[in-house]
């Protein structure tokens, strides 16, 4: 299976990744081939099997009762981002 | 000669005050700083930081205080966040990231007592087997430096490897400790998934990613094991199960230890070398009292393409969070909030990274999911049957870690699927989220060898058990490469 240049740039579209018109036809055929391998999997018969939820048999998502347990720490946390006022992320204006 | 000794003896060494942890820490540093231009094992190196740490643990040791690990140098591989450090993940798109706390892992083990001397290098979140897609550049492997040194933990490995510290920790989603601890000779361990908190460790796939450790011997393992294993209310597949006193079992005599080989491990893809030392350390293991018998684990040979549909799809899932906005890369001069996402990641994000996350985009995206994703979580559960069924018969696992020992830099990167399949033999224990351990076992052509021993759930102390008692009938663990013994 060879995907074609339009799926490949509908996947990059759809991962939010913009992609150098070079690097398209190297995951053109990347992908393909990665597609091609995990196909194998088709050899498996998995009628009858339910699909792993948690790697521990048996276990499932811990669930913690629904109180404040964190104190304010957003002036640290914004300390590593781009754009920041008045305690708000800045981002290009989005509705005109 | 410091950066010879294991753990164990430094902690003898510093209580007998033959050195101080202030001496023993700039001795490594200075080693480290030295070899940085050959190997580039290292992201960043914390000197200052580490001997203000030093001072204090020289004091808490003078004054008779101090926990398991005080004054012991370590590294951590820079996936982990320590607080006011940089924490780049081997990434542009986090190579201004100061992270804002510790990781659970970096907590606790400062806690102990340790000193962190630096972050270690390593593919760009943790996606590679070679650590060639790291955006500092490739690690070199120090028994060979044209070589790689697996990955992703690649700059951890090396590190103890080159005596430039005795521990570092690590984490595996496929094999990314036991592979590049494999290559360079050292000692690996990847505890069961929810063993070790998650919290503070950059999410490449959640439901495989497991931290671990790195070090010269077995026992210097469990030492570090027992202080970063045990239960955290941050992370929510975090086990709450007592943490075992592993070095207390460390001497439990193997008489009469059921040793799996798995029929599937020994197949025609392995180097009749690399075969060859692994048949040589089973030997070793039948004088101690154990006994071999072959076991099938038919549904392993899917391992690899189970495992490029699920990580994948949850590292799509996971670097989403990527987005140019609250932290890591931003593109300059973004034209409206979409292309900000876009040229933000696309910029930020280097080859194989990006290759993931559109292989993982697609298996998720609306009809497709059913034939991949659900297929491999199947096939999964399936791996996961095969492997209880193979632990009803015996208690441990044995088989090579890697097909081939180190390989030349740039000889697979070319081809995704040649590079996916080093790590053929480890990618089971995870998508089973078992523990297992690659130690040391024989050279081929001067290259290090590495025996896997994989077990049941929480079976850490019987792990690192066989390991150390094999550690005590052979010396191939001892063995540094000569340019940096």
């Amino acid at each position: 299976m060879l995907l074609t240049r339009e799926q490949i740039e509908n996947i990059a579209h759809l991962a939010r990744l913009a992609l150098q018109p070079a690097e398209l036809p190297v995951y053109q055929q990347s992908l393909s081939a990665i597609f091609d391998f995990v196909g194998e999997l088709d050899r498996a018969d998995t009628a009858d099997v339910v699909p792993m939820a948690h790697p521990l048999p048996g276990l499932s998502q811990r669930l913690r009762s629904d109180v404040v347990t964190e104190s304010d720490r957003h002036e640290i946390n914004q300390r590593n981002a781009p754009q920041v006022a008045a305690g708000l992320y800045l981002v290009p204006k989005v509705i005109e | 000669m410091v950066h010879t000794l294991s753990l164990a003896q430094l902690s003898k060494g510093l209580r007998a005050r033959e050195f101080s942890s202030v001496e023993l820490v700039r001795a490594l540093i200075d080693r480290m700083e030295a070899h940085q231009p050959v190997l580039n094992a290292m992201i960043t190196i914390t000197r200052e930081q580490a001997l203000v740490a030093a001072q204090a643990a020289d004091k808490d040791l003078a004054a008779g205080r101090g926990g398991p690990l005080t004054g012991l140098p370590i590294v951590h591989k820079d996936l982990f966040c320590t607080e006011g450090v940089l924490t780049t993940c081997g990434s542009h798109m986090l190579d201004n990231f100061v992270s804002p706390y510790d990781a659970t892992v970096v907590a606790k083990l400062k806690s102990a007592g340790a000193i962190m001397l630096g972050k270690s290098n390593m593919d760009e979140f943790a996606m590679g087997s070679s650590n060639e897609t790291s955006y500092f550049g490739p690690v070199r492997n120090p028994w060979n430096t044209d070589l790689v040194p697996g990955g992703s933990s690649g700059g951890s490995a090396a590190a103890v490897a080159a005596r430039l510290v005795p521990a570092a920790t690590a984490t595996d989603t496929g094999g990314s400790i036991r592979q590049p601890a494999a290559l360079c000779g050292v000692t690996g361990v990847k505890p069961t998934y929810g063993r070790v908190s998650r919290y503070g460790m950059i999410a490449f796939a959640s439901s495989l990613d497991q931290g671990g450790v790195i070090c010269i011997t077995a026992a210097d393992a469990a030492l570090i094991l027992r202080e970063m294993a045990g239960f955290d209310a941050n992370d929510s597949t975090s086990v709450d199960l007592p943490v075992p006193d592993y070095p207390a079992t460390l001497d439990a005599p193997l008489a009469g230890l059921k040793i799996g080989l798995l029929k599937e491990f020994f197949d025609k893809g392995l180097d009749p070398e690399n075969e060859k030392c692994i048949r040589d350390a089973l030997a070793v293991y039948e004088r101690l009292g154990a006994r071999l018998q072959e076991v099938s684990l038919p549904n392993l040979p899917l391992s690899v393409p189970a495992y490029y549909v699920v990580a994948p799809a949850e590292c799509s899932s996971n670097l989403a969070r990527f987005d140019g906005v609250r932290f890591g890369h931003r593109a300059k001069d973004p034209r409206d909030l979409m292309d900000l996402y876009k040229r933000s990641r696309g910029e930020g994000f280097g080859a194989e990274v990006k290759r993931r996350i559109m292989t993982g985009t697609y298996v998720l995206s609306a009809g497709y999911y059913d034939a991949y994703y659900l297929k491999a979580q199947k096939v999964r559960q399936l791996i996961a049957a095969d492997f209880k069924r193979a632990f009803a018969q015996v208690d441990v696992l044995m088989g090579p870690t890697t097909p081939t020992p180190a390989f030349p830099i740039g000889a697979k990167t070319s081809d995704p699927i040649t590079m996916y399949l080093n790590d053929i033999y480890t990618i089971g224990a995870n998508l089973a989220g078992l523990p297992a351990v690659s130690i040391p076992c024989g050279f081929t052509s001067g290259l290090p060898v590495g025996l896997q021993i994989v077990g049941p759930h929480f079976s850490e102390g019987k792990l690192l058990n066989a390991a150390h008692l094999f550690q005590r009938e052979t010396d191939w663990h001892a063995r540094a490469p000569e340019r940096f013994s």
